[in-house]
């Protein structure tokens, strides 16, 4: 018998990827997708894979989709691999989201409120029905369009801040932490969680938020409001002494308004959680706050006793890049630790076999 | 590589890593985290040996990188070309010319000497993490050289199966402070570290944290005075270079249970056959 390398070798890898690029393209008859159609119709794929990529870039988001072949977590991990290597210039101002043009704005708490209820592009009411128009293609009507209401539009907590009824923003102007720079350490600051969050795994926080709806570390939440739309980034150059517009940049925010009982120092007022994503994306925005909310507990004094409660649970396992990594890394070659596996089962069998052999021996007698 | 610094990470990053590995040097052992990059390669895939790589790659270095043991593992050919692509280096497939090994799961069978650099890929940094999963308690474990849970762990392994159960990433004291775990080597290689006179540097990407253990340090696998430490290899030759003391793989030659047995140190082995050493497989 011959000895069988079971080995890949270059060769394995470089006839690998050639199959692999092959196979993206499909049968060549079909026309080929372009980056542009993908960014202009696939907008909540892109939407999601800037999100998780941690990086706005609409065009190179799109090209991670196609290279990945419509595989979101694997065109986030493009794009992160990609954000890594480039320099940083300038850090933004805080981005303010009260004068942010809005495309889509409701709260489920209060029948209308300053700046009224605006529905914007949704799914919420659709019936859910395959639309065989759309495959035959289909040339939308063009949507009517209001002139752009201007007036600030106040969010949740400026409506009920007044009498005290929910808590304060905490202003800081402390550096902000920086999880692609620095390592995590627990607990964990509001800030570093709220990145995390921000760039975690959609299905992830969606399971961990709906936990807290059935029960494990309940807070009763509200929608206190949803908006989506577009935020100016100003950065301020030191050399200039004042902040330049340096663009617009589409996001989805959400203020969750969530009970509390009150502690022996604060009498009893609503609180929040905060959501906000890149792009057109409520699912996320709303599971964020929904965790957000969840990991305060601690610091609200609450027992944190269900996992979206643990910071280090959710924060750690929130990461989707990190996760698919790790999990998807069992398949690398295990054979040494599985043979020295072997060794020590065979060991433990043989130990085994002859204690159960002198057992019967002494049985017998 | 056009558009890519030398070894990939920019000069600030490497000099990040630089500063946690010289705090890693100076406390043997202790964990230190660090500012982990995302890599081009998969969480899983070595990005923490080859952050450290870069780190300490300079263009005269001889780059070897082995995946169990062997230089021609997918994964090894992946990492070699990565940095023959981003930073030109010369690649070795021998032990003794190399400068930097980069390893996963496996310590050569050619000692290593002074001026020699092996860079360990490390999945899980924290060896209790398997007995305690909070990493903040961990923390406080460590820095009180609080260890009984392994103590007790090894202990319970005794008292069920008559020896301690751990064949692979078995934990190490280091310099008689802080317990190590070795990444998963198997038990086998763990003698190895004990006063090696190449310095050892590991890097766990996912997890963001560096450790290190300087040439010539004390690296004792846990055990009791009654119970001492005991490596396991298959008690076969090599197939291949007959060798009876390296670290063997089994391979599975057909479904009625033959098995061959055969160095899972591919340099190690070439070089025995190349020496005019051959097993029954090769005299047949």
């Amino acid at each position: 018998m011959a000895y069988v390398a079971v080995k890949g070798g270059e060769r394995a890898i470089d006839n690998a990827h050639r199959w692999m690029a092959d196979e993206r393209r499909g049968d060549q008859a079909v026309p080929e997708i372009s980056t542009a159609q993908i960014a202009e119709q696939l907008g909540r794929s892109v939407d999601r894979v800037m999100a998780e990529g941690s990086l706005y870039d609409p065009g190179l988001a799109a090209l991670a989709v196609k290279q990945a072949q419509g595989d979101l977590i694997e065109a986030a991990f493009l794009l992160r691999a990609y954000r890594t290597t480039l320099p940083r210039f300038a850090a933004t101002s805080p981005v303010e989201t009260a004068t942010m043009t809005i495309a889509r704005r409701i709260s489920a708490v209060f029948k209308d409120m300053p700046g009224g209820q605006i529905l914007g592009p949704t799914t919420d009411y659709t019936h859910r029905l395959l639309d065989f128009a759309l495959e035959a293609g289909f040339t939308p009507q063009a949507a009517e369009q209001a002139e752009p209401d201007l007036a600030a539009m106040p969010r949740i907590h400026d409506i009920l801040g007044h009498e005290g009824l929910i808590e304060a923003d905490q202003p800081s102007d402390a550096e902000p932490f920086d999880i692609t720079r620095q390592p995590l350490a627990f607990p964990a600051s509001r800030d570093a969680r709220l990145q995390s969050l921000a760039r975690g795994d959609e299905g992830f926080l969606l399971a961990m938020g709906y936990s807290t709806q059935r029960g494990w570390g309940g807070s009763h939440p509200f929608v206190g409001e949803i908006r989506v739309g577009e935020v100016a980034v100003e950065i301020e150059p030191p050399e200039l002494g004042f902040a330049i517009d340096i663009g617009d940049l589409p996001v989805t925010e959400c203020q969750m308004v969530n009970q509390f009982a009150g502690s022996r120092t604060q009498p009893p007022q609503f609180t929040r959680g905060y959501g906000l994503v890149f792009g057109h994306g409520e699912r996320k925005a709303m599971a964020m706050a929904l965790v957000d909310r969840a990991l305060r507990a601690s610091e609200l004094g609450e027992e944190a006793t269900a996992p979206a409660q643990n910071q280090e649970f959710v924060i750690y396992h929130c990461d989707n890049i990190e996760a698919t990594g790790f999990v998807e890394h069992l398949k690398l070659p295990h054979y040494v630790d599985f043979q020295s596996e072997l060794e020590t089962i065979r060991r433990m069998r043989a130990d085994a076999e002859r204690e159960m052999a002198h057992e019967s021996q002494e049985a017998a007698q | 590589m056009n558009g890519y610094n030398f070894a990939y990470l920019d000069e600030q990053t490497k000099r990040m890593i630089r500063r946690s590995l010289l705090k890693a040097v100076a406390i043997p052992g202790h964990q230190i985290p660090f500012g982990s990059r995302e890599m081009p390669l998969p969480y899983g895939w070595g990005t923490g040996g080859i952050q450290v790589t870069a780190a300490v790659l300079g263009a005269d270095d001889t780059l070897k990188v082995i995946d169990q043991g062997a230089d021609d593992t997918t994964n090894a050919v992946s990492i070699r070309r990565f940095f023959a692509r981003t930073a030109g280096v010369a690649t070795t497939t021998h032990t003794a010319e190399a400068t930097i090994i980069q390893t996963r799961h496996r310590i050569p069978e050619e000692p290593l000497r002074e001026d020699q650099i092996i860079v360990y890929q490390v999945p899980q940094p924290e060896p209790l993490s398997k007995l305690e999963p909070s990493r903040a308690e961990t923390k406080r474990m460590h820095g009180l050289s609080e260890y009984g849970l392994m103590h007790v762990k090894l202990y319970e392994d005794i008292t069920r199966y008559g020896h301690v159960s751990i064949s692979y990433d078995y934990p190490v004291m280091v310099n008689g402070r802080y317990l190590m775990a070795p990444s998963p080597i198997p038990a086998f290689d763990n003698p190895k570290m004990d006063m090696m006179p190449a310095l050892q540097l590991f890097g766990a990407g996912r997890e963001k944290r560096l450790y290190a253990v300087p040439p010539y340090t004390k690296v004792a696998s846990l055990d009791f005075d009654d119970h001492p430490f005991r490596t396991t290899r298959a008690p076969q030759v090599c197939g291949l270079c007959g060798s009876g003391v390296s670290y063997l793989d089994e391979v599975v030659t057909d479904d009625k249970g033959g098995r061959l047995f055969v160095c899972s140190d591919t340099d190690y082995c070439e070089t025995r056959r190349a020496e005019g050493h051959a097993g029954t497989e090769l005299a047949a």
